[in-house]
């Protein structure tokens, strides 16, 4: 049987050796991505970001728990958590599991731990295609924990449905999370940490922020993002959470948005496709070897680099 | 673009909630360039398989100094072959006494390490083990 087989009959080890290929992109993992496609685009995508310590860890912990055991009807659950690599080793220290062992001994969760390996805008080079092999597994909900994101890793937006974006008093002003441009991409706001003193105060302040996210068409309902206060360590707050994920899935999906970002998403998959296969057709019809004697020839200024972009499409691209 | 890292898991079977040793050989090994799963203290066997199982590690550090290594060891290991983990290389940290070495080694662990090895040691030999078993284990197909 084959790998892509084994994980679409829930074989576990034939998941995670398959997310192991897709992480390391090899050609094995190319090959089952796209055996898997046809099966994928079932789960609902929900990123968690925000900055660090604010307890998404914890917040994921206890969502995936509340879904496997209180919310009607339970669904499975995938967690994708991601802490950053090391930018001068290239090593890392993958931290999340320890604020989620509530989850053991559940066949209905699986969590796997992403290092960003150099990747700067939240997620891992392969979160996107790690989601999609969970989707073709049959996960229903899949958690995406971020890197603790500082003010610009908004690469979430891009790949999940709905955004909860996660802030906790006393880590700054509200200026702080106001210059984040995390909460532009906030659909939930969840001010965790809510028995800490100023939580209240911080939610009034950050709802006069938040922006509306209009429906497609006219007289559609628009989304505004609701702010949800949390403790998630004790698990207070978490069921309004699952809510409020369940009503913006259900308002993308009513709204066509669902659509749209599903589209938009396939499209940004298609065109970084496209760029690395014409660069590998152009590599192959000896673009390489041109490109050195152009740089040379740039490096002493006897031509400008737009003047050498041009020359080597002309002269690499004519015949295949 | 075809990249590979080592992948650990450092866990804490059992009682004891002493996990400095543990904290230090994470640090370690992530400063060697591997990808550290962490998962805190008293972990069961079947939690630190299924963890082993859902990250696709190379290698399995167990830290133990509660004295409970030669019931904890065996019952890990078994785990691992029920969830067909098998394959990965186990190391033990710890405060092992001498007679227990030979025994663990026989049982299937890899190496076993007493306060004050030098986590240059360790380093060394996970990469030693991982390209030695990296053509055969972790090619072979699914069963």
């Amino acid at each position: 049987m084959s790998v892509a087989q084994a994980l679409l009959q829930g074989d576990r080890r034939a998941l995670s050796r398959a997310l192991t290929w897709v992480e390391n992109a090899t050609p094995e993992g190319e090959e089952l991505l796209q055996s898997l496609f046809p099966y994928t685009g079932k789960a609902h995508l929900v990123g968690i970001t925000g900055p660090p310590g604010v307890g998404k860890s914890t917040l994921v912990n206890q969502l995936a728990r509340y879904y496997r055991k209180e919310h009607t009807p339970l669904k499975t659950v995938a967690i994708l958590a991601v802490d950053p690599s090391s930018p001068f080793t290239g090593g890392a220290l993958l931290g999340d599991r320890i604020r989620m062992r509530d989850l053991a001994g559940d066949p209905g969760v699986f969590i796997r731990s992403m290092a960003s390996r150099g990747a700067v805008g939240g997620l891992a080079w392969a979160s996107g295609k790690a989601a999609q092999v969970l989707d073709a597994a049959g996960f229903e909900l899949i958690l995406i924990e971020t890197v603790g994101t500082g003010q610009a890793e908004v690469d979430i937006a891009r790949l999940a449905h709905t955004v909860v974006v996660v802030q906790a008093p006393g880590l700054g002003d509200e200026v702080q999370a106001l210059k984040a441009g995390i909460l532009e991409i906030a659909d939930i706001l969840v001010i965790n940490k809510a028995d800490r003193p100023g939580a209240a105060e911080m939610a009034r302040t950050l709802a006069q922020w938040l922006p509306k996210v209009e429906g497609e068409g006219e007289g559609e309902p628009s989304w505004q993002p609701p702010i949800l206060l949390t403790t998630a360590l004790r698990g207070q707050g978490i069921p309004e959470v699952a809510r409020a994920l369940e009503s913006h899935r259900a308002f993308l999906q009513r709204t066509g948005l669902w659509q749209a970002r599903e589209r938009d998403r396939l499209e940004a998959e298609i065109r970084e496709r496209l760029r690395e296969a014409l660069w590998q057709t152009w590599e192959a019809r000896g673009g390489r070897e041109r490109l050195e004697a152009m740089v040379q020839a740039v490096l002493q200024r006897k031509m400008a680099p737009q003047d050498a972009v041009r020359r080597l499409l002309e002269t690499t691209s004519a015949q295949p | 673009m075809e990249e590979r890292r080592i992948r650990v898991l450092i866990a804490k079977p059992g009682l004891d909630g002493h996990d400095r040793g543990a904290k230090i050989v994470a640090r370690a090994l992530r400063d060697a360039g591997m990808e550290v799963i962490y998962t805190g203290i008293r972990q069961t066997p079947e939690m630190i398989a299924e963890a082993a199982l859902q990250e696709d590690v190379d290698v399995v550090g167990l830290s133990i100094l509660s004295g409970a290594h030669m019931t904890l060891v065996p019952q890990v290991l078994e785990k691992l072959r029920e969830v067909g983990m098998d394959h990965v290389v186990v190391l033990v940290g710890g405060i092992i006494p001498p007679d227990d070495v030979p025994k663990l080694l026989e049982m299937g662990v890899y190496r076993v390490y007493g306060p004050g090895t030098p986590t240059s040691q360790i380093v060394e030999d996970i990469r030693k083990a991982v390209l030695h078993s990296a053509s055969s284990a972790q090619l072979e197909p699914v069963p």
